[in-house]
């Protein structure tokens, strides 16, 4: 039974003669076959959002139900490729439609004339589990691609293809459980609301490395965590995310542009086959998956991209992935939930927002973690969502309901971006709820020290942040030289240290023995200036230009690949101190 | 085949709604004839059972509920498009406000446009040199880029508008088939002329296509204006493969209008009564700027928009960086001490600006140079602030360099004439003049090696 239209309000359209429908469920929409959702049923009448320009639709035209809900397809041709917000590749629709996005394309996934080479793990006679691997597909250079039972299909196989080259449709394998017969091809479908089953949660217990030193020394991400970072416009979210889907060491990311500029993805598609992972040394598109919503595309679909993406993310973590998820922006989601709410007449809360915002954000937050998967495997899935505030106020809905549900926080300020200080992360404000969890990797993986340090030079910059209040109001030279000394560490660990230029092949990626050392050195200068201090030695000698400024340079002038350097300077900060102390004790 | 219908339930402000109608398309346009024979064009923005809400794009005083007639046209909002606009000036509807007669063409385009695939962008890379420093060398505008300046009431955001149309010069290996498209919304009559003027002095008037809103023409029309604009630079740029340069102000009455319409259609208001759709609406315009892949043609957008009391933080500069490759900022300050063009550095920026410049592009020191002046005025503030209270008499030897820094790099860097056309050449050189009142020590945003070449 078909559904007439019976309103038309931008997105949102209501229709009646849809008792049959379920909620949720994807419907197709009027000639032009335009995708949909059903949000609302009540008795007779049904609302559904609109994924595509609703222009040109007709009260009467048709509502076809398709007897599912909103799902993506999970299998092979996912990485490298970049899609629509509902899962529909924007490559194809550029053959389909040249340049520009029309509406009316209809449902098109993975591509279905692909020759996929099969290597198949199972045989006729074996029990087959939920979310068991029962095949090995070589996806890209990087990544091999688990083909997995579905969650909720067990059974004995009683059929079986035999390794060779297979499209996604072919049926690969035939499972029997009691009376119901399971076909399984190379992919399965999912609702992208639903989150996927794995067998347990697991504590977390590894760092995310991503070789930017202000995160992975100062407020470490963790594989199966959440983070967000909020920033006003021009604080450099954008850059950072690019960063950490760079560099950071997860197996997968999935990068989702959501509402945010057309050029910027223009930019990952460009930079990224062009870019080496450091650690295997093949390009970084092979790892890594597009969902493009630009801010101009229809805003229905904005709210479903972060579900697509959120669903293929859990999808690899159940092969026994790290994946990381970087949401550019939440923001605009939210921003999207409130212009469907606001169609739909909704009684608003704050600013105009659902008062289910808060619900929805934690249901995506809490899709993130670290697990044993229904294989057996441990995977994570990371997620880092940035904010978009606006007017930069940190008190509006989105950030306030993100920081209840996140974990690491990395607040972006606009001074520090004024002053090209990059990455603009303010050290004051933002905060890393997994430093207690971590700290036991750190002393396995780099140094008991570690964190201590961290700890250490974190309370330098504080004491400085009081210091130059006090500065701001009477000038630098009145300050006892045990506190002037204090600021000049801390330039040292501004410029030297937290600072880091994305644009310099050196200096982008940090390993994190390089990142402890340099924070060591810098913490070895202090101690050694505070003892001649202690000799009542002028600051003005104490402070040597030239071991200051070895210091703040060393991020370029020490190779990542060989930190004998970093021993030099530490011998040339003996011998100068060793000689002004000896000096003045003489 | 369409009918014409008689009756009108209600008129509010730009809305007119009507029932019994049947067969009619959302977003479908309809011609309103009042009782003296005027025909108002309107568009269908909300269809529910039998009853149609219709958005006038004109003044619906004059119309009544009786005596009017109502004809759906069976289209979408087009424009007709050829060569031939160039030179023409249209109205805020796209409808010749010239001698010129109608626009022929058997093309045309729904002012809505498309949203242009991602994968079909080209990335933007090319420079253009404004002959402003400030600008040329610390916001670098880019071909295919959208910079708005964000200006507030009184402050020369025309002029240097009307400068960087002027002096815009592509790189080389463009086909320099440049043309502009201008679109006044919501203008004082006064700053029409003056763009007019100045076009004209420039010799450009058969390369500009112009649509214009005046300040006292209907509201709902605003809302037209830039899409009609943007449709015109879209055929220009990618069917004819010119370089167009998309000159919009201004903004803020736009949003204005907006806000009109929303609250007559009783929308929930979000941010300071603008609609909540006022990001993705704003993004429907912006986006439509960029460069694509196999083709030559391209739209470089710089929509002005001037901020209600100088607050950056209002939604509509707000949102409007949100979406925007970058801003540039004028500031009251430099305005009121008399410096032309009064561009607050500190918070501008072109985001595009770092895969366009530097070694290949512009200059091999350009990207360290531009870092190196951005950190040295950050901090020219932190020493001002000081010497407000403890008097610049009593700043240490190396304030004092940063207060001299501060007053030479507003005076000879950022201000110019509004003739002056510096070359890039000339900008950057300047540029490591002014770095010269700082020690070498303090440069530390620089590589050492260029240090050696330029300081």
């Amino acid at each position: 039974m078909n559904g007439r239209i019976t309103m038309i309000n931008g997105p949102v359209l209501r229709g009646s003669g849809m008792s049959a429908f379920k909620m949720r469920e994807m419907v197709m929409v009027g000639e032009k076959r335009l995708i949909g959702e059903v949000i609302i049923l009540d008795g007779d009448t049904g609302t559904v959002q609109v994924y595509e320009e609703t222009e040109g639709l007709k009260l009467g035209e048709e509502i076809i139900p398709t007897g599912k809900p909103l799902s993506v397809k999970l299998g092979p041709g996912m990485i490298g490729n970049i899609f629509d917000g509902i899962q529909r590749p924007l490559l194809k629709i550029d053959q389909i439609s040249k340049d520009f996005i029309p509406e009316g394309i209809g449902l098109i996934s993975l591509d279905e004339e692909k020759l996929w080479e099969v290597e198949m793990r199972v045989e006729k006679g074996d029990y087959l589990k939920s979310g068991q691997i029962f095949g090995l597909v070589r996806e890209s250079g990087l990544i091999e691609h688990r083909l997995l039972v579905p969650p909720g299909v067990e059974g004995m196989v009683t059929q079986a293809k035999r390794d060779g080259k297979y499209k996604i449709e072919e049926i690969l394998l035939e499972l029997k459980n009691n009376e119901h017969v399971h076909k399984l091809k190379m992919y399965h479908e999912w609702p992208v609301r639903n989150p996927r089953p794995v067998r347990e949660r697991k504590e977390i217990e590894k760092l995310l490395v991503t070789g930017q030193r202000v995160l992975d020394m100062f407020f470490p991400l963790a594989k199966g965590g959440t983070c967000a970072i909020p920033g006003g416009f021009g604080t450099g979210k954008t850059m950072t995310q690019h960063q950490l889907a760079k560099w950071s060491d997860a197996d997968i990311i999935i990068y989702i542009g959501c509402g945010e500029r057309g050029n910027e993805m223009t930019e990952v598609l460009e930079d990224f086959p062009k870019l080496i992972d450091p650690k295997s040394n093949r390009p970084l598109m092979e790892r890594t998956v597009l969902i493009a919503n630009t801010s101009n595309m229809p805003v229905a679909a904005r709210e479903a991209s972060i579900y697509t993406g959120i669903t293929m993310a859990e999808y690899y973590r159940d092969m026994g992935y790290d994946v990381a998820i970087m949401a550019d922006s939440t923001s605009r989601w939210a921003e999207a939930l409130r212009e469907i709410s606001g169609r739909l007449e909704e009684m608003p809360a704050e600013e105009g927002y659902p008062a289910y915002l808060s619900s929805r954000i934690a249901e995506f937050y809490e899709r993130a973690g670290y697990v044993e998967t229904l294989c057996e495997k441990d995977g994570s899935v990371t997620i880092i969502g940035a904010v978009s505030p606006a007017g930069g106020d940190f008190s509006e809905p989105v950030t306030e309901n993100t920081k209840r549900y996140v974990n690491v926080f990395l607040a972006l300020d606009k001074e520090l971006a004024y002053a090209r200080h990059y990455p603009a992360i303010n050290w004051l404000d933002s905060y890393s709820g997994y430093l207690k969890v971590l700290e036991s990797w750190y002393e396995d993986n780099l140094s008991e020290e570690a964190i201590p340090l961290r700890n250490k030079m974190l309370e330098l910059l504080y004491r400085e942040n009081k210091l130059l209040e006090i500065v701001m109001l009477v000038g630098e030279d009145v300050l006892p030289d045990d506190q002037r000394i204090i600021l000049e560490i801390s330039k040292i660990i501004k410029a030297g240290f937290l600072q880091q230029n994305a644009f310099n092949k050196e200096d982008t990626f940090v390993p994190l023995e390089k990142q402890y050392r340099m924070l060591k050195i810098i913490d070895y200068l202090y101690e050694k200036c505070k003892s001649s201090l202690a000799l009542s030695i002028p600051i003005s000698q104490i402070k040597n230009r030239e071991i200051f400024d070895e210091l703040i340079k060393m991020k370029y002038t020490v190779s990542n690949k060989d930190l004998s350097k970093i021993d030099e300077i530490t011998s040339m900060i003996d011998v100068y101190y060793d000689e002004l102390n000896k000096k003045y004790l003489e | 085949m369409k009918k014409e219908y008689l009756k009108i339930d209600k008129v509010i402000g730009p809305l007119v709604e009507m029932s019994n109608v049947k067969g009619v398309a959302y977003g479908e346009v309809v011609d309103i004839k009042n009782k003296d024979g005027e025909v108002k064009k309107g568009k269908v923005i909300r269809l529910d059972k039998d009853k149609v809400t219709i958005q006038v794009f004109e003044n619906t005083s004059g119309l009544s509920t009786e005596n009017s007639s109502i004809r759906f046209k069976d289209e979408a909002f087009e424009l007709p498009l050829s060569k031939d606009i160039l030179g023409r000036v249209f109205d805020g509807l796209g409808r010749p406000a010239d001698m010129g007669g109608d626009v022929y063409s058997r093309n045309k385009y729904n002012i809505n446009g498309r949203p242009i695939n991602p994968v079909a962008r080209k990335y933007p890379r090319d420079f253009i040199q404004t002959g402003i420093s400030s600008i040329d060398a610390l916001m670098t505008l880019i071909r295919g880029q959208k910079l708005p300046i964000f200006s507030g009431n009184g402050m020369p955001h025309n002029e240097l508008a009307a400068q960087i149309v002027r002096q815009a010069k592509l790189g080389e290996g463009s086909n320099e088939d440049f043309a502009i498209v201008f679109a006044a919304i919501g203008v004082k009559h006064d700053d029409a002329d003056f763009f007019r003027r100045s076009f004209i002095e420039a010799n450009a008037m058969d390369r500009v296509v112009m649509f214009i809103n005046y300040a006292d023409d209907p509201v709902a029309e605003r809302i037209n204006t830039p899409r009609c604009a943007l449709t015109a630079a879209e055929y220009l740029a990618f069917e004819e493969g010119m370089q167009i340069l998309v000159v919009m102000s201004d903004i803020t009455s736009y949003c204005e209008a907006l806000r009109e319409v929303s609250s007559a259609r009783e929308e929930v208001p979000s941010r300071k009564g603008y609609p909540g759709y006022l990001y993705s609406d704003l993004s429907s315009l912006y986006e439509r700027a960029g460069m694509l892949k196999d083709n030559p043609g391209s739209i470089t957008y710089l929509p002005i928009l001037t901020m209600p009391n100088d607050d950056i933080t209002h939604p509509i500069p707000d949102l409007t960086g949100f979406i925007t490759e970058g801003q540039i900022v004028l500031g009251r300050e430099l305005f009121q001490n008399n410096f032309y063009p009064p561009v607050n550095i500190l918070p501008s920026l072109s985001r595009l600006m770092k895969d366009g410049i530097g070694e290949g592009y512009t200059r091999k020191d350009h990207p360290d140079l531009a870092n190196q002046l951005f950190a040295s005025y950050s901090k020219v503030q932190e020493v001002r602030a000081l010497s407000q209270i403890i008097g610049e008499d009593d700043l240490t030897e190396i304030d004092k360099k940063y207060m001299e820094f501060g007053r030479q790099f507003e005076e000879r860097f950022v201000s110019q004439g509004f003739e002056e056309n510096r070359t890039m050449e000339e900008t950057l050189n300047l540029g490591w003049d002014i770095l010269r009142t700082l020690p070498v020590s303090e440069l530390n945003r620089l590589n050492p090696a260029l240090v050696d070449e330029y300081y």
